[in-house]
């Protein structure tokens, strides 16, 4: 197997008492496109911050092309990063600010103005170079703070929640920017946010942390529909969860409510009397017994929400809820609220919570 | 007009009469040497005097030597506090504040007691260590106006992430703090500088007894001695500090203008 690019290994931070981050790995690929997933206060910017330099782990080894720079200064690390405040210079115009880490470095001035030109080009803002940045939107500053951080060629990059301060549209339309750049250039990048989608769209990889610890590592299809524990399930994507009780373990059977649904081969030990937490996603559910559905509940329609080309409808069974979306067609009015409904599912897509 | 913005205007009169009535009168009397008719002869002789002339300019390259060794110890320090010790920012403040309640008279004191020609540090035994003395005498006095100037251009700009993006781009400190971090705050460094120099250009005591040729002295023993000069003298003094106080306002549309900032 390659040797990683990035190795994070063991690595532990603490403030006084508090420790933010405990026995942390990653192992990240020449030009992978990692992004670390959480709620605030998970640990992922410290992560990240020690990756820059401007944190030191108090123990653990963090290795970047073979060679170990958890003691070197942010200045010497040779990494790119893009600041969630974006972080121009103000007294810099926008080419200044482009070719400060290249004049820093002792780049001669015609070798600097030429960088500056290409990534101006790259972020198609060519016609910015004058301005300060005090003069540009939120969404021009972010790219300029982007083409600042990949002029002098770092070997890394990080991006700490660059996206969150814009507004919503600008956000997707820059998201897409930077992973075509990251992928033109092939830059090995790691990318903190908490917005799940914003995630799931761009990453090679992601790593979901919680509580100073990444609770799982893998692609987006693999932590979508196969999260690993009870808090990836949570917190990516929308997720129904059913409490249930195994009736008999060999037989894989499970009773929902007063209903049973089979589970074979996906109880793992349970004994017959546990209860367990079963987990769908809304589109893995249907209303009504559609084909290829093995198992089905029965309930009663509590909430109905007319969204346009979705109606969201909340399912009671027994003391369990479930939220399904389906289409709008405007030939079928949507169901009436206090109707009985059945839900039918594939039993491979309900996932049992550890 | 409704009774409240009656009173405003009647307090407004009565600061602006308060102000201006002394400042009128002393102009008045600085125009009435030449007996019968207004001149300007008084503001003649004073410019005339060699005296002035030479104590002024002595008064003038003691204030830059001020400004210089004031922005080298304010601005690491106060940059620094805002960066690395928040905690300590309230004991630098009270430190700063000291020159204020501590009167100039005690400093210097204690400037003659701890340097004398016969201390291990003889600052009083020539002239240039002197002048050196008076120098870092005058960069305390300032220390209030200086700090509190620099700290507040240092709340316009994030301090701490702007260090750190220019640290991640390979600055090392000397850089960060010439290229990102001074010309960001250079505006209030100007207003600290303009103020130091206020300071330094009126003040009497320390040179005094420092025996330095000062403006200061200069003045006082014009006043004690003339009639239409002093009046004369204060009102150019009042002219330079003015000058200097417009400036910064000029100065200040200058300044590097913050971007958005999220959130």
């Amino acid at each position: 197997m390659a040797e990683p690019f990035l190795s994070i290994q063991h690595v532990r931070k603490s403030f006084g008492a508090t420790t933010v981050v405990e026995d942390f790995n990653l192992d990240v690929e020449p030009g992978e496109f990692v992004s670390f997933l959480g709620p605030s206060g998970c640990g992922k910017t410290t992560v990240l911050r020690m990756v820059a330099g401007f944190e030191e782990p108090s123990a653990g080894k963090i290795v970047v092309a073979g060679k170990d720079i958890t003691r070197l200064k942010p200045n010497q690390r040779n990494v790119g990063m893009v600041f969630q405040a974006y972080a121009l210079f103000p007294n810099l115009t926008v080419a200044q600010n482009i070719g400060f880490g290249l004049k820093v470095a002792g780049m001669p001035r015609a070798d600097i103005d030429a960088r500056v030109a290409e990534m101006l080009d790259m972020i198609k803002l060519p016609q910015m170079a004058d301005r300060y940045p005090y003069q540009l939107s939120g969404g021009q500053q972010q790219r300029i703070a982007l083409a600042r951080a990949i002029a002098p060629k770092p070997k890394l990059l990080l991006l700490d929640e660059p996206l969150s301060a814009l507004d919503a549209k600008v956000r997707v339309s820059l998201r897409e920017e930077i992973r075509s750049i990251q992928k033109k250039l092939g830059i090995t990048t790691i990318f903190v946010t908490h917005d799940q989608e914003e995630a799931l769209s761009i990453s090679d990889r992601i790593a979901v942390m919680y509580g100073g610890k990444a609770e799982q590592v893998g692609t987006p299809f693999e932590i979508y529909n196969r999260p690993a524990t009870k808090f990836v399930a949570n917190f990516v994507g929308t997720l129904n969860v059913l409490e249930g009780k195994v009736t008999d373990a060999a037989a894989g059977t499970v009773q929902v409510n007063t209903q049973e649904v089979s589970l074979k081969g996906k109880l793992n030990g349970s004994k017959s009397g546990d209860t367990l937490s079963l987990a769908l996603r809304p589109e893995a559910i249907s209303l009504g017994r559609q084909p290829g559905r093995d198992s089905s509940l029965s309930g009663e329609i509590s909430e109905v929400h007319f969204l346009g080309s979705v109606i969201r409808v909340r399912v009671g069974i027994g003391g369990n809820t479930v939220s399904l979306d389906t289409f709008n067609s405007p030939a079928t009015p949507p169901p009436a609220v206090g109707e009985k409904a059945e839900i039918s599912f594939s039993s491979d897509d309900m996932l049992v919570l550890h | 007009m409704k009774a409240g913005r009656f009173w405003a205007w009647i307090v407004f009169i009565l600061g602006a009469a308060y102000f201006f009535i002394p400042l009128i009168a002393t102009i008045e009397f600085s125009l009435r040497m030449r007996r019968g008719v207004y001149s300007f002869d008084a503001y003649k002789v004073v410019l005339g005097d060699s005296q002035f002339q030479t104590t002024f300019m002595y008064s003038v390259i003691v204030a830059v030597f001020t400004i210089v060794l004031g922005v080298l110890i304010v601005v690491p320090t106060a940059y620094w506090i805002r960066l690395r010790l928040p905690q300590l920012r309230p004991v630098v403040e009270f430190i700063t504040l000291l020159p204020l309640v501590i009167p100039a008279i005690v400093i210097v004191f204690g400037y003659i007691r701890m340097y004398g020609s016969n201390s291990p540090l003889p600052f009083l035994s020539n002239n240039t260590a002197t002048n050196a003395l008076l120098v870092i005498g005058y960069a305390a006095l300032a220390l209030p106006y200086m700090y509190r100037a620099v700290d507040t251009g240092l709340r316009t700009i994030d301090v701490r992430t702007l260090t750190e993006a220019a640290q991640i781009l390979g600055a090392g400190w000397g850089t960060i703090v010439a290229r990102v971090i001074l010309p960001n705050v250079l505006i209030a460094v100007l207003s600290g500088a303009f103020l130091t120099f206020a300071i330094v250009i009126g003040e009497f005591t320390m040179a005094s007894l420092l025996n330095r040729p000062a403006f200061g002295p200069y003045l006082q023993n014009l006043v004690a001695n003339r009639a239409y000069e002093p009046a004369a003298l204060s009102i150019i003094a009042f002219v330079i500090t003015w000058g200097c106080m417009s400036l910064i306002q000029v100065l200040s549309r200058f300044a590097p203008k913050s971007a958005n900032r999220p959130n």
